[in-house]
C-alpha cells in the first residue's frame, strides 16, 4: 500500500473514531463530578485492613491477582528482549576491550554524590508504599535505573562489577515467586493471594498485613527486571562497536 | 471542561496512530506508539478525578472522612505506565534485530527486502 | 476556579508535548522531546491528585524510555552503516 493511499484510509478511520468518541465524551460523566461509587468501596476495604494508601490496597489487596498478571508480564517482556538482544556467535567471539571514555569531573562526582542517594530514595519509595505514595513499581523503576549512575563514570566495566548480570536475573525470578508464594500461603485459610498476616496500627511501617511483603517483593522483581532490560540494550551498543 | 479534558485523551491516541502511519523509521514508529498510550492514562485518571478533593492517601493530617480521588482508576494507570514501558523495550528490541537482519529500519524499504 | 485554570493548563501542556513527538522526525532527538512529554504527563498528574502515577511516569517515561531509545537508535545506526558498508565491498 503506497504512503498516500495508507494516509487516506487513516484520515477515513480517524474521522470516524473522532465522531464516535465525541458522542461518547458528551454523554459520559461530567469531569470532575463527586459520585464515584467504586471510590467508596476500595477506601472502605483500605481501612478496614488498615492500609493508609488506597491505590496500594487496590494493588496488592483487593486486586492482587492482576497485579501477579502483571508482573509475569514484566518478567516475559524482560524474556523476551533479554532473548532478542543475546550475542550471535559471531559477535561472542569478538570480546574487545572497553576503553573509558573521557567523563567531565563534575559529571563524575556527580554520579558518585547521587548513587547512593538515589538507591536509598528507591529502598525508601519502596518500604513505605502502605503509607505514601509509591511502592514497589515506582521504588524499583528507581532502584534500577539509579544503579546505572555508576555509567557517569565512563567506564562500562565499573559498571559491569556493580551489577553482576546472574544475581539480577535470579532476582526477577524471585521476586515473582515471592509474590506468588504469599498469595499460595493464603490459600490454606482464606483465599489465593488474601490479606492473612496482622494488619498493624494505622500509619505504622507494618500496617497493612500482606501489603509491604507483596511491595518489597514486587520492589526486587521491576528493579531487577530493569537492570536486565538496560543490560541487554548497553550490551548490544557495546558488541556492536566493538565489532564495526 | 468535560470535552476538552477527555478530548486531549482522544487527540493523543489520534496523533500517536498518526505519527505510526506516517513514519519513516521503525524507532520513531516505536516512540509515537508510546505516545498513543499515554492517551489512554490521561482518559483514566481524568475519569477519576473530583473537583476539591485530595490524593487517596491517608495519614495523620487526612482523616479517612475527606473526599479523595478515585484510587481505582490510579492503579489501573500505574499497572498500564509501566507494562507500556517494558512492552516498549521489547518492540525497540525487535528494532534492533531488523537493523541487524536486513541493515535498514525504514519501513517502506523492508517490505521490499526478501529473506 | 483556579484549580480548573491549573488543568486546563496542564492538559494544554500535554497536547502540546505529545504533538512534538510525533513531528520530530529524527528518533534521537525523539527521546528528549519524549523526556519532556513524559515531564508533562508528570505535572498532568500531580495537578489531578494523582501522585503514585506520577511517580511512575516520572522514572518511566523520563528515565528508562528514553534511555532505552538512544540506545536502541544508536546501535541501529551502527548496524546499518555497517550493513552499508559490507555490501559496497
Amino acid at each position: 500500500m503506497s504512503r498516500r493511499s495508507r494516509l487516506a484510509v487513516f484520515l477515513v478511520g480517524a474521522a470516524g473514531v473522532a465522531a464516535l468518541y465525541l458522542l461518547a465524551v458528551l454523554h459520559a460523566p461530567a469531569f470532575g463530578t463527586t459520585t464515584h461509587p467504586m471510590r467508596d468501596a476500595a477506601v472502605r476495604a483500605a481501612l478496614a485492613h488498615a492500609t493508609a494508601n488506597v491505590v496500594s490496597t487496590v494493588n496488592y489487596d483487593a486486586r492482587a491477582l492482576d497485579t501477579l498478571g502483571e508482573e509475569t508480564l514484566l518478567l516475559a517482556s524482560v524474556v523476551g528482549a533479554a532473548a532478542l538482544l543475546r550475542p550471535t556467535a559471531r559477535e561472542r567471539e569478538t570480546r574487545g576491550a572497553h576503553e573509558p571514555v573521557h567523563v567531565l569531573e563534575p559529571v563524575q562526582l556527580a554520579g558518585y554524590l547521587m548513587l547512593p542517594i538515589t538507591l536509598l530514595i528507591g529502598a525508601d519509595v519502596v518500604l513505605h508504599g502502605q503509607l505514601t505514595p509509591g511502592g514497589g513499581f515506582q521504588g524499583g523503576v528507581v532502584l534500577g535505573t539509579g544503579i546505572h549512575l555508576v555509567y557517569l563514570t565512563g567506564r562500562y566495566r565499573a559498571l559491569e562489577n556493580v551489577r553482576p548480570l546472574r544475581v539480577f536475573v535470579a532476582g526477577e525470578a524471585v521476586g515473582t515467586a515471592v509474590f506468588a508464594a504469599t498469595g499460595l500461603a493464603a490459600l490454606a485459610g482464606a483465599g489465593f493471594l488474601a490479606n492473612v498476616l496482622p494488619t498493624g496500627t494505622f500509619g505504622t511501617m507494618l500496617s497493612g498485613g500482606t501489603v509491604p511483603l507483596l511491595n518489597a517483593a514486587v520492589g526486587v522483581e521491576v528493579a531487577s527486571g530493569v537492570i536486565v532490560l538496560l543490560a541487554g540494550f548497553l550490551d548490544q551498543l557495546h558488541r556492536t562497536e566493538a565489532a564495526a | 471542561m468535560t470535552v476538552i479534558a477527555y478530548g486531549v485523551a482522544g487527540w493523543l491516541l489520534l496523533i500517536g496512530v498518526y505519527g505510526i502511519v506516517r513514519s519513516h523509521d521503525a524507532i520513531h514508529a516505536v516512540v509515537c506508539l508510546s505516545v498513543a498510550q499515554s492517551g489512554s492514562y490521561v482518559l483514566l485518571v481524568a475519569v477519576g478525578y473530583q473537583r476539591g478533593a485530595v490524593p487517596p492517601v491517608f495519614g495523620t493530617s487526612v482523616p479517612p472522612t475527606t473526599p479523595v480521588v478515585d484510587p481505582i482508576v490510579q492503579a489501573l494507570t500505574l499497572t498500564d505506565v509501566v507494562v507500556s514501558a517494558t512492552v516498549t523495550a521489547l518492540l525497540l528490541a525487535l528494532a534492533v534485530q531488523i537493523a541487524r537482519r536486513h541493515g535498514e529500519t525504514d519501513p517502506d524499504q523492508l517490505s521490499a527486502l526478501k529473506g | 476556579m483556579t484549580a480548573d485554570v491549573l488543568v486546563v493548563v496542564a492538559l494544554a501542556l500535554v497536547a502540546v508535548a505529545g504533538t512534538a513527538v510525533v513531528l520530530t522526525h529524527d528518533p534521537a532527538r525523539q527521546a528528549v522531546t519524549l523526556s519532556l512529554s513524559g515531564l508533562a504527563l508528570t505535572v498532568l498528574f500531580v495537578v489531578l491528585q494523582a501522585p503514585d502515577v506520577a511517580l511512575a511516569q516520572v522514572a518511566v517515561g523520563s528515565a528508562v524510555v528514553p534511555l532505552m531509545v538512544v540506545l536502541a537508535v544508536r546501535t541501529t545506526r551502527t548496524l546499518a552503516a555497517r550493513h552499508r558498508e559490507q555490501k559496497r565491498t
